[in-house]
């Protein structure tokens, strides 16, 4: 008899491993995998898929995986080392509004220089209360796009107050398409950015020259996917650790450049059973530590620098510091207890360099194994290792980054996850208690494999009149955002509204964010649903 | 105090915007698109330069300049910098007098970063002062109010090209109309009042207050909380208040002001100690057991541990690092007229104003 397809695979493509894991349909983790990540994102892929297949010890399971998810920080290296970005001709809709800042003015000179093809501030967008600065000036941006064919790869399109109405972002998107042709890239800023239009503008741009980058990632996937012969829905996470249609991942994938660390926030949650309280992820040279709200990582209230480039789309909350298991240490008789434990960090090169592995350097890894936390590597530390003084200090530069990601003065507890968690000790200020759930080394690919769906509003609103009526309007428009994003409708529901007053406005006017999230449908209720 | 600058650069305008963050006092909206405004200028026709009152012609027109309207909508909606070209010569037109120089109105916030766009736009120069030393929420709350000027003619210049001129009888009509002309003009908009002549300034005018945001810049930024307030209090006057932890965020809005509390929690040196800071849009009064450390018009910010960037009041969560510090006000606003203008009750607290460094001297 042939099996349920009743098994997913979660991936989340790393900087120096891609981890891979196969969940049933009780999300148990059923195998797992670590392998390195590859320069072309494909083999890497490749590589863990096969792993994670292998190790499941039957042939058959290919054959029952439904989905495949995946998370990766592609997106971040490629602007960070401006690889393969391309040329955005960027378009604003705002004049006369707008002309005193032209586009990407604060941005680092190499990064505009490897960005922009050419910008134009047109006629167009919104006053807050709705009314049209100026009607769209579709000649100006006939005029402005024909002047970039050839120049430009893409174009990023952003209007003031697009967030509360996007529609002349939307029609000059269709501009666009007229004059560079159906199939051109456009960026719009309603769709990557919030309120704020220098930073969404920021975002658009830095979304529209990422998707050479992005569409090639998605496509390796893919095709690692079919070549292993899986029938399975490919998906991406997002910044918040909910899912997206490769189509979407490759159309915006700016909102793909934190899925790393929401995966593993999301998975540490998911393994631990723990909604809310904090999570730290510990890697080979960082730590990462942010407060989970429902079972999702908080989201940070401030603007975002991307390379140097100002945004304002959603990413993690999160308090990261320069310890991790190859961190390297140094006597140091100005730090309390006498040594000095990173930033610095032999990092990938820890199986090699430190001295368990027979390497020269003193690392955290190696202070771990002597206080006989951990073991690993095959050589013994050095006896006069003072590993508890070594250990303490890292622990207390723990105990600092969790304190500052707290969100409320009670005591929560702690997931610690990720291959360096050992050094996370097991009692903390302001921790009821440290949990340390099984495959927790795994915990940004488990955070893919269970992630969910999302809908999302943000718009500015006079609730003038009945306002329970206007928020519940809302909170019915996010729920069928989810929906229409593949969650199941009867198990969706908001888990954010947020609603923030504009000072010196004579009118009740608000800023208006709701958010609602639901489990993927499975394919048999995508059939009733069809 | 050191010397005066006589120009801002663009080397400058970053320092400028940090300052300006301190001297908005938690409020003043952000300064970002005014350091973008202003870095677009500046590369292009070079630094603005910066006068005392004493090197313009005393017969020539000072034009108070900043922008009136929500600060969420500035987010949005940025000048056309066409505005200050049509402000000018509206005045020049109506007065028969020549414009000298700007000057922002308040140094606090993107108010005080602006005015430095809007000067290289118009090849003037920016007197090296302001109408707060800070930032205030209301058009009546500067300091040649304190000084017995009147507003006279006020003027707002939205980017669509619309100028209103009107001639309140009172500071407090000023408010009312500009801020009904600023939400007509769709909630933003470059406002000009009390126009005066070079030597109707003198004494009307906190002077040094570009140099002083810059200074305070260069002390703070990129050098996080703990150099940077230790280098305020040496160089600036300011009082460091406590460094710790915000632990409680209480925040409301009524009357189109946010109203609030903040509480931090001492840490390291400051463990045990608490403070409360009471919140209208702007910091207005720190308490600490019931008494009171500092109040307005006395200047107090909460200055982020990492960055040294200002933290404005809408970001305020639990949890941040911060450093409170105080700097005391201009002696322009401890006059009796002037905190009836800008203390304590001009802001309904029942409160007796006490100059910061007598609120501190019993720990000293």
């Amino acid at each position: 008899m042939p099996l349920a397809p009743d098994l997913r695979i979660g991936i989340d493509v790393g900087g120096t491993h891609t981890d891979a894991v196969l969940l049933n349909a009780a999300h148990d983790v059923k195998a797992k995998v670590k392998v390195p990540t590859t320069a072309d994102v494909t083999s890497g892929v490749r590589a863990a898929l096969d792993g994670v297949l292998d190790r499941a010890g039957d042939p058959a399971v290919a054959a029952r995986v439904t989905h495949v998810m995946v998370g990766s920080t592609h997106a971040m290296n490629a602007i960070l080392e401006r690889r393969r970005l391309q040329k955005v001709a960027v378009l604003r809709l705002a004049a006369p509004t707008g002309l005193a800042v032209r586009p990407l003015i604060g941005w680092p000179a190499e990064l505009r220089d490897a960005v922009l093809a050419g910008g134009a501030i047109i006629g167009g967008g919104h006053e807050v209360d709705g009314r049209e600065i100026a009607p769209l000036d579709v000649e100006a941006a006939k005029r402005f796009l024909g002047e970039m064919e050839g120049v430009a790869d893409a174009v990023a399109i952003t209007g003031a107050f697009s967030p509360a109405d996007p529609e002349h972002e939307l029609r000059a998107r269709d501009v666009a398409r007229e004059v560079l042709g159906a199939d051109v890239t456009v960026a719009l800023g309603h769709e990557v950015g919030t309120l704020g239009l220098i930073e969404r503008e920021n975002a658009a741009v830095l979304n529209a020259a990422l998707t050479a980058v992005a569409r090639a990632a998605a496509q390796g996937v893919a095709d690692a996917v079919t070549a292993q012969g899986l029938d399975a829905q490919l998906l991406f996470t997002q910044n918040d650790g909910t899912l997206m249609s490769v189509e979407a991942a490759a159309r915006t994938p700016v909102l793909t450049i934190g899925s790393g660390l929401a995966n593993s926030m999301r998975g540490a949650a998911f393994l631990s059973r723990l909604r809310d309280g904090l999570v730290v992820d510990v890697g080979g040279t960082s730590s990462d530590v942010a407060a989970l709200e429902h079972g999702f990582p908080r989201e940070s209230a401030i603007a975002i620098d991307i390379g140097g480039a100002r945004t304002n789309f959603r990413m993690p909350d999160i308090v990261s510091i320069g310890v991790g298991g190859g961190s390297i240490v140094r006597p140091d008789a100005d730090v309390a207890g006498g040594y000095a434990v990173g930033p610095q960090s032999v990092g990938a090169a820890l199986p090699t360099q430190g001295l368990v592995f027979g390497g020269a350097t003193t690392t955290l890894t190696d202070a771990a194994v002597r206080a006989g936390r951990v073991a690993i590597g095959d050589v013994a530390p050095p006896a006069d290792l003072d590993a508890d003084a070594i250990l303490a200090r890292a622990g207390e530069l723990l105990a600092n980054a969790v304190d500052r990601a707290r969100t409320a003065p009670q005591d929560v507890p702690l997931v610690a996850v990720g291959g360096g968690s050992f050094l996370v000790p097991d009692a903390l200020p302001g921790i009821s208690e440290v949990l340390r759930p099984d495959h927790h080394d795994v915990a940004n690919a488990v955070g893919a494999a269970i992630a969910q769906v999302s809908g999302q509003i943000e718009e500015v609103v006079s609730l003038n009149g009945d306002r329970a009526e206007k928020l519940e309007e809302a909170r019915g428009r996010a729920i069928r955002r989810a929906v229409e994003a593949g969650a199941d409708g009867s198990r969706t529901e908001v888990v954010e509204l947020d609603e923030v007053p504009l000072a010196y406005m004579t009118e009740p006017i608000v800023r208006l964010r709701v958010k609602a999230v639901g489990p993927l449908r499975t394919s048999e209720q995508r059939m009733h649903h069809a | 105090m050191s010397d005066r600058l006589t120009q801002i650069a663009l080397d400058d305008v970053d320092d400028l915007g940090v300052g300006c963050g301190i001297l908005g006092t938690g409020g003043g909206g952000a300064t970002y698109a005014g350091e973008l405004m202003a870095k677009q200028v500046l590369e292009e026709r070079g630094p603005v330069r910066l006068v005392t009152l004493d090197e313009l012609p005393q017969d020539g027109l000072i034009l108070p300049i900043g922008t009136i309207g929500a600060p969420t909508v500035s987010l949005e909606k940025v000048p056309a910098g066409t505005e200050p070209a049509r402000l000018r010569a509206h005045v020049e037109a109506r007065f028969d007098a020549p414009v000298v120089a700007l000057m922002p109105v308040e140094i606090g916030g993107s108010n005080g970063v602006k005015p430095i766009a809007y000067a290289g736009l118009l090849d003037l120069p920016v007197v090296d002062g302001d109408a707060m030393g800070r930032a205030f929420p209301e058009v009546q709350m500067v300091s040649m109010n304190v000084a017995g000027l009147p507003p006279g003619m006020v003027l707002l210049c939205d980017p669509h090209g619309n100028l209103v001129s009107f001639e309140p009888s009172s500071e407090y009509w000023a408010e009312r109309l500009a801020r009904t002309a600023a939400v007509a003009m769709g909630g933003s908009a470059v406002e000009i009042d009390y126009i005066m002549t070079a030597a109707e300034a003198q004494g009307a005018i906190v002077e040094g207050s570009i140099t002083t945001a810059v200074e305070i810049g260069r002390a703070l930024r990129g050098r996080g909380a703990a150099d940077g307030v230790q280098a305020l209090v040496d160089h600036l006057g300011a009082y460091a208040l406590i460094e710790g932890k915000i632990i409680d965020v209480e925040r409301r809005t009524t009357g189109g002001f946010v109203r609030g509390s903040v509480t931090i929690e001492g840490t390291g040196d400051d463990a045990g100690r608490l403070l409360r800071v009471e919140i209208q849009n702007e910091n207005l009064a720190a308490f600490e057991d019931g008494r009171m450390l500092c109040c307005v018009p006395d200047l107090i910010s909460l200055v982020d541990d990492q960055s040294g960037e200002a933290v404005p009041t809408e970001v305020l969560r639990f949890g941040q690092r911060v450093a409170v510090i105080a700097l005391p006000c201009d002696p322009l606003w401890r006059s009796p007229r002037g905190l009836e203008v800008a203390g304590p009750r001009a802001f309904g607290y029942d409160l007796d104003y006490v100059p910061v460094e007598d609120a501190l001297a019993p720990r000293a």
